[in-house]
């Protein structure tokens, strides 16, 4: 991480400042391997130009990197991209891209916990991390939406055989998208909030 | 894909988070603060805080996430949150806490969101 002198540090530009009417946040996980578009579909929908947070590797890197015999301190830091949608003068809506790789769940703890939900990023290409995501989120409880981002050469699945794949219930939603369009993501954002409003419409079992 | 896609890096300098918060972590059970939890100032840096103390009174005139705050400081979120408690503490900040727990959200949340979605 750069360490910047804190008598310089600059907050946000003028024009992305939030009125002092802002009194609550909510935030949704945007989840998926590397290279699916996490950060695209971020910055696709933000209202600022996205920023990144980085956290550092804790005990959790344990037994995934392997630090016998490495003399130099190090520690890793994970770096997460995010970015800001004001819903009116009191809600702000806050989108943070995290990797779904395994190695990088210590970050959800802080991430998940009063999180709206999850969108899973998923490219056709590469399904193997969108398993081990989705079955997480599940035993979490975490509800979510699976958008598929489509690539130029990504192999065309219809969504039926996608949710077989995934091994998804039915009731979870899998819209496809573009993750470089503002109305495309504007769009999985949506389908994730009618997702989360149809789960509150049912009864508590 | 794209170049800004990075998911992580190896350098961050362990002892200089150590300093800064004079050898405290934030806790995972801490839950004062979330990601989302809006920060704003209530008093002016003084020349006798400590430099990140002051910088984050600067820099919170409007509010602001904790995520922005460690995005803007380059500091991992685990030290801002202990910097944050020391100015709660003291009565420097005020912290607009995010939406409360809850299994589901509540609707008239979501309809507000919905709403703010459409007119993107």
């Amino acid at each position: 991480m750069d360490s910047r002198n804190c008598d310089t540090v600059t907050g946000p530009p003028v024009a992305d400042l939030l009125p002092d009417t802002a009194a609550m946040a909510v935030k949704v996980v945007i989840v998926g391997g590397f290279g699916v578009g996490k950060t695209t579909m971020v910055g696709s929908v933000s209202e600022i130009r996205p920023l990144t947070t980085e956290e550092t590797m804790t005990q959790a890197g344990v037994g995934v990197d392997d630090l016998a015999g490495i003399e130099r301190k190090t520690s890793t830091t994970v770096a997460m991209d995010f970015g800001r949608i004001s819903i009116n003068a009191e809600l702000v809506l806050y989108l943070f891209g995290t990797p779904g790789q395994e190695r990088f769940w210590f970050l959800w703890n802080g991430l998940f916990e009063g999180a709206l939900g999850a969108v899973v990023l998923v490219d056709t290409r590469r399904l193997e991390v969108s398993f081990e995501v989705i079955g997480r989120l599940e035993d979490r409880g975490v509800p979510f939406v699976v958008a598929v981002n489509t690539f130029p050469e990504s192999p065309s699945h219809p969504t039926e055989d996608l949710r077989a794949a995934l091994d998804l219930p039915v009731e979870v939603p899998i819209v496809a998208c573009d993750a470089r369009s503002r109305e495309s993501s504007r769009d999985v954002l949506l389908a994730l909030m009618h997702h989360l409003y149809n789960l509150s419409a049912q009864p508590a079992r | 894909m794209n170049s800004t896609d990075r998911d992580w890096d190896d350098g961050t300098d362990p002892e200089r988070l150590y300093v800064i918060t004079r050898g405290r972590s934030g806790l995972p059970e801490q839950t004062t603060f979330d990601l989302v939890t809006l920060i704003v100032s209530r008093a002016e840096p003084a020349p006798t805080m400590q430099p990140e103390h002051a910088a984050i009174l600067r820099i919170c005139g409007a509010p602001l996430s904790v995520a922005e705050i460690s995005a803007y400081l380059g500091l991992p979120v685990s030290v801002v949150t202990v910097l944050l408690a020391d100015l709660l503490d003291e009565h420097l900040i005020e912290a607009r806490a995010c939406v409360p727990q809850a299994i589901l959200p509540d609707r008239a949340l979501l309809e507000a969101v919905m709403h703010g979605l459409q007119k993107l």
